[in-house]
């Protein structure tokens, strides 16, 4: 099983946000135990959402907004694609991550091909 | 509900920490039964104390020193313990140094090694294929008896009793927690190559039965073989496994069809493979090549997955260079499944009549008379080179040697064309 650990970061203004040498340190620590523990399929971290866009769609069009989003609380700072046995094992890894204050990591099984009915399955195959 | 999760919380940290945990365990007690069961221990305190405490800043170290305190405890009253004492006197008294005094010495330390020697140890030529596979996949997969049993289709109590025999095999034998010497190292990595591949095709090779577990087995012998390779970076055959298997697997979404029939490499849906997992092989491989010197049997398997990673269709691949590798193959590791497919890559590359002509020294081959893929190979080739009577026999042959539904109708389809064809020239 695939699980996305997704990292939503406790960041007043992610504009001017750094990260200190320390906390990237013990990152990069962290990622190496989800390697040499065998489970890191891939993992990234992203520039701000401010620098980036939202492509939202209602009547069938798609409507393009560039950031800053003055509305915006909860965003993705990065994420880690983890292959794990259980839910409980992929939530023990996230548990471990050395995270600031207020940081989020939701927990989130990557759906397989074989989660889907068979109609689902034939369509995707043609 | 809560005591399920709580109970797959458990064994989540068990699965992280158990390693570990009995590797060091086992430096130190030099009794791998004995550290499992130390480990075990120190997690039974672990899911008495967390709840209340919460869990520590360093569960590894909090278990490892739990579990040496907890040796301590034991070794005042264990009788097997006080044995494995007496066995060690000689040993002990040269270093003028008690187990127990040992276990207190080593509470704070920890060995890098410790892990790599434990993978060593469960894959020792001491022990049956059998047995390597169980302590393997029980030590240092964390997976419990009742897993690994469903996994292999075989009773529970027989696979707790292989992995007992293991263990006593191990004592028994004092087999010694060390690295190998450098003389041996190839071979015994070579051991340990094997259990994992085999515990992959295990997974891989499923084709009945509860599929959601053989899938299982491919990705824990993938995990392990990352393992082993973040602690063996400059082995270029364990990079190469670990390439071969992630390409494998990469297939493992397209090589079954809707009704669970197999689906040969050829005609799958490449855009089922996984491209994760190719990246993933691709970048392995490529790192067993930068290391330099030439390519063992596992990185010229991948090398030759690669090939048809890297091509969108399938007329795309660079049969040239497969049928390159093969050859390579074939001096390592000569083999008459080896000469068939490199026959098969010279067809590709040069027509049917060059492939016919690899394939003639493999038709006294003994190992392959019931081997449905010689004439069914050879019919091909024939039948591109529109001698379609000798195809249309290969073809029976191939019939009458295969077990696959499926492949059978499309074999006999194929041998009903030729019969046309052959009537047509006539």
């Amino acid at each position: 099983m695939r699980f996305m650990m997704i990292m939503i970061p406790n960041i007043s203004d992610e504009a001017d946000w750094s990260p200190s040498a320390e906390a990237v340190s013990a990152m990069s620590r962290y990622n190496d135990e989800l390697a040499k523990a065998g489970i890191l399929l891939s993992l990234d971290g992203l520039h701000p959402a401010g620098k980036g866009a939202r492509v939202s769609f209602s009547g069938g069009k798609a409507n393009v907004t560039d950031g800053p989003f003055t509305e915006a609380k909860e965003v993705i700072g990065g994420y880690w694609l983890i292959q794990a046995k259980s839910k409980q094992e992929a939530v023990e890894w996230a548990s471990r991550c050395p995270a600031a204050e207020g940081d989020v990591i939701e927990v989130r099984q990557v759906f397989e091909m074989s989660d889907f009915p068979p109609e689902v399955q034939a369509a995707a195959a043609s | 509900m809560a005591v399920a999760s709580e109970k797959l919380a458990i064994e989540a940290v068990w699965r992280i920490e158990s390693p570990v945990l009995i590797a060091g365990l086992t430096r130190i007690v030099r009794d791998v039964g004995l550290a499992e069961d130390l480990a075990q221990d120190a997690l039974v305190i672990a899911l008495e104390q967390w709840p209340e405490s919460g869990v520590p800043e360093n569960p590894g170290a909090w278990l490892m020193a739990t579990a040496k305190h907890r040796a301590i405890d034991v070794l005042r009253r264990n009788k097997r313990l006080a044995q494995k004492q007496k066995q060690l006197a000689g040993e002990l008294e040269l270093q003028g140094d008690s187990v127990e005094a040992r276990l207190e010495a080593s509470i704070e330390e920890q060995v890098g090694d410790d892990l790599l020697c434990l993978i060593f140890m469960c894959c020792h030529p001491v022990l049956s294929e059998q047995a390597r596979v169980a302590l393997t996949l029980r030590l240092l997969g964390g997976l419990r008896t009742e897993e690994i049993a469903r996994a292999f289709l075989v009773a529970e109590a027989t696979l707790a009793q292989r992995i007992v025999r293991a263990k006593r095999t191990l004592a028994e034998a004092k087999v010694p927690f060390a690295l190998p010497d450098v003389d041996e190292l190839g071979e015994r990595l070579s051991s340990v190559l094997a259990v994992l591949y085999l515990i992959f095709n295990e997974g891989y090779t499923a084709s009945a039965g509860e599929n959601w577990i053989r899938a299982d087995l491919c990705e824990e012998a993938l995990r392990l073989g990352r393992i082993l390779a973040e602690l063996t970076p400059q082995e270029p055959e364990v990079l190469g496994l670990v390439a071969l298997m992630e390409i494998q697997a990469s297939r493992l979404g397209a090589r079954v069809g809707a009704t669970g029939d197999p689906i040969l490499l050829l005609d799958q849906d490449r855009k089922r493979w996984d491209r994760l997992l190719i990246a993933r092989g691709l970048a392995a491989l490529e790192r067993a090549e930068q290391l330099g010197g030439s390519l063992g049997p596992y990185a010229l398997q991948a090398a030759i997955a690669a090939c048809h990673a890297r091509a969108s269709e399938p007329q795309d691949t660079d049969w040239l260079r497969v049928a390159a590798l093969y050859e390579a193959l074939a001096q390592l590791a000569p083999s008459p499944v080896v000469e068939l497919n490199r026959a098969v890559a010279l067809a590709s590359a040069f027509g049917p009549a060059v492939g016919l002509e690899a394939l003639d020294p493999l038709l006294g081959e003994a190992s392959l008379q019931n081997y449905h893929l010689l004439p069914s190979v050879r019919g091909d080739l024939l039948a591109r080179l529109g001698r379609f009577e000798e195809a249309q026999g290969e073809f029976q042959r191939a019939v009458s040697l295969v077990g696959n539904t499926r492949e059978r109708q499309l074999l006999l389809d194929r041998a009903a064309a030729c019969a046309w064809e052959a009537g047509r020239q006539s």
